[in-house]
């Protein structure tokens, strides 16, 4: 079964590929650039075509596809009405499904089913990044506010911390908005190099 | 209590009124809190809309008519309680085509237009390398207006020129790369490709069909029903938004606001133009005067009228060569819903024709019209070729476009 991947995210599209590549029998495709779209479609013929929802090429591929529905080779959206369900999966990971017509569904499913997994998988990679940014920053502040301790009290990096620390608990807040206040305000004071 | 409502939209001026609804306190003060998902693909507005991600969309009427339809796609029942808007679209050339055509920075007459671009057309076909024309999208009013101005001037579309789906925001780039030699959008993107001087603004879709039926609010049928009083809340809300936007009072501040990222994120200056309807047609020159480019408001200019579908249903059946249906085209015709419009406007001041179907461009010079507890002045709403669609016959207009 021939599977074209369009995404313009290479890494997100890398990492679908990656999975369906599990699966018996299937060859893959990936395009990752708007231009030509639809001309290399056309050239690989794919039996599947995996899309991300929002994809700004969809409207001038599905015009493809009704005008190719005049040739051998038609491709409907989504397999047909009864998987109303794995379709509405589909949509809420953010996949858009195009499937020649007339394949059967029971091929489908499993490619389906993995695309989705693979876009939830993506969204999560996503989603733990940024939080490891934030992770960065924060502790990026704290270290700020340790200095700012350090210099003013004339003291060391240990009890810096420990003070940090004491006025977190006694007013339970997290270390981290104690360290922004002392950021904060030392700006406000002056002297906020 | 405030019910919450999420609409899908592309960055397109013709949003304008749900989101004015919401930005000048309309829908709150219906008891709704509206939100909005901005999308760059009409397939994506569509999937979001029939996969319950939004409650309702702005919507191409055509598309609404053709998902209703099934076509590309297994059918989904839509209705359009509330056109958003009338016209709005212009035509764009290269500057080598408006060179080639003898355009001199003004719109042109369609009728002469035309001709020139027929024989421009007949040189660009017989040389191997005819024109093509980018709409944003194979059921859209711009690819039925722009298609019926080019039959109506003796140019084949697909025969003649080639006719290719761009979307919007991309336009003005394919103008410039000259993958396409024309396109029929909407704004700001026509004053994009203007002031980037890759194009010229020759003709208004206006002076094709001078009240052409455009976007459409769309909701699923059954998701209508469901939340059909917060529906004609909001037609009341939006309804308030179009007297609001069509003031030229308010003209900075709904520039502005519609410029914003989480809209068109567009400059503000071009959406001035826009709901202004004076637009720059050519690069450095001062903007000009087009009454009614856009038509929000007037005339009950958001009325559903019936016939508006069963006009597009003749386009869609005309160009995706169909057999004319009878039961398609009452499907086709049911997806405007004047008596939820009615419903929602009963209590109110606001003018509501009586009839839900009219015959469309028998007007040429202005007529009163009934409405609940009056008349309405209804001014030209002419073809650009004189010729007028008369609902109750159909399938005579259908074999006439053979």
């Amino acid at each position: 079964m021939r599977i074209a991947i369009v995404d313009e995210s290479a890494s997100r599209a890398s990492i679908i590929e990656e999975g369906l590549a599990t699966l018996d029998g299937c060859e893959i495709f990936t395009l990752t650039s708007r231009t030509g779209l639809v001309a290399q479609i056309a050239q690989i013929a794919p039996d599947v075509i995996f899309m991300d929802l929002g994809n700004p090429s969809r409207d001038v591929l599905e015009e493809y596809f009704a005008v190719s529905r005049a040739l051998d080779h038609p491709i409907a959206m989504f397999v047909d009405q009864s998987d109303d369900d794995q379709i509405a999966a589909s949509i809420d990971a953010g996949v858009s499904t195009y499937v020649v017509d007339g394949l059967s569904a029971h091929r489908i499913a499993p490619l389906l089913k993995m695309t989705i997994q693979r876009f939830h998988a993506f969204a999560r990679l996503q989603h733990e990044l940024a939080e490891a940014h934030g992770k960065l920053a924060e502790r990026d502040t704290i270290d700020k506010a340790k200095r700012i301790l350090m210099k003013t009290k004339n003291i060391g990096e240990p009890a810096a911390y420990a003070e940090l620390r004491k006025k977190a608990m006694s007013t339970n807040r997290r270390i981290v908005d104690i360290a922004e206040a002392v950021v904060t305000a030392h700006e406000l004071m002056g002297d906020g190099q | 209590m405030t019910e919450r409502l999420t609409i899908g939209f592309l960055p397109l001026v013709d949003a304008c009124l749900p989101i004015l609804a919401q930005e000048h306190g309309f829908a709150a003060d219906e008891g709704l809190e509206l939100s909005f998902v901005r999308d760059v693909s009409w397939a994506t507005v569509l999937d979001r809309l029939l996969y319950g991600h939004s409650d309702a969309a702005h919507m191409l009427a055509p598309l609404a008519i053709a998902t209703t339809l099934g076509r590309g796609r297994p059918a989904q029942s839509l209705a359009a309680p509330f056109v958003l808007g009338l016209n709005g679209n212009a035509v764009t050339v290269s500057n080598a085509l408006a060179d080639a055509l003898g355009c001199d920075g003004n719109l042109a007459d369609p009728t002469d237009l035309g001709r020139r671009l027929k024989t421009v057309a007949a040189q660009r076909r017989d040389a191997g390398s005819p024109l093509r024309f980018g709409v944003v999208h194979r059921y859209s009013s711009h690819n039925y207006m722009l298609r019926y101005w080019l039959a109506g001037c003796g140019v084949r579309p697909d025969e003649d020129v080639e006719i290719v789906t761009i979307a919007p925001p991309f336009s003005a780039h394919a103008l410039e790369a000259g993958e396409i030699d024309a396109s029929c959008v909407g704004e700001p993107w026509n004053s994009i490709a203007v002031e980037r001087g890759v194009g010229q603004i020759v003709l208004a879709t206006a002076q094709i069909w001078r009240r052409g039926v455009e976007k459409v609010l769309a909701l699923r049928t059954e998701r209508l029903e469901q939340i059909r009083p917060s529906v004609e809340g909001l037609i009341r809300a939006m309804r308030r938004a179009g007297e609001h936007f069509v003031d030229p009072a308010n003209w900075e501040v709904n520039a502005a606001i519609l410029a914003r990222p989480e809209y068109c994120d567009a400059p503000h200056k071009l959406l001035l133009h826009a709901i202004s309807d004076r637009l720059v047609l050519k690069q450095g020159d001062a903007p000009q005067h087009y009454p009614d480019f856009m038509f929000q408001y007037r005339e009950a200019a958001n009325f559903p009228w019936v016939s508006q579908a069963e006009w597009l249903y003749s386009q869609l059946v005309r160009w995706d060569g169909l057999a004319h249906d009878p039961a398609a085209a009452h499907a086709a015709a049911r997806v405007f819903r004047p008596d939820v419009y009615r419903s929602a406007l009963r209590d109110t001041q606001d003018p509501i024709p009586t009839s839900s179907s009219k015959v469309e461009g028998s007007v040429s010079t202005a007529l009163e019209a009934h409405t609940h507890g009056g008349t309405m002045l209804m001014e030209n709403n002419s073809f650009f070729d004189g010729k007028s669609f008369d609902p109750d016959r159909l399938e005579e207009y259908i074999a006439s476009q053979k």
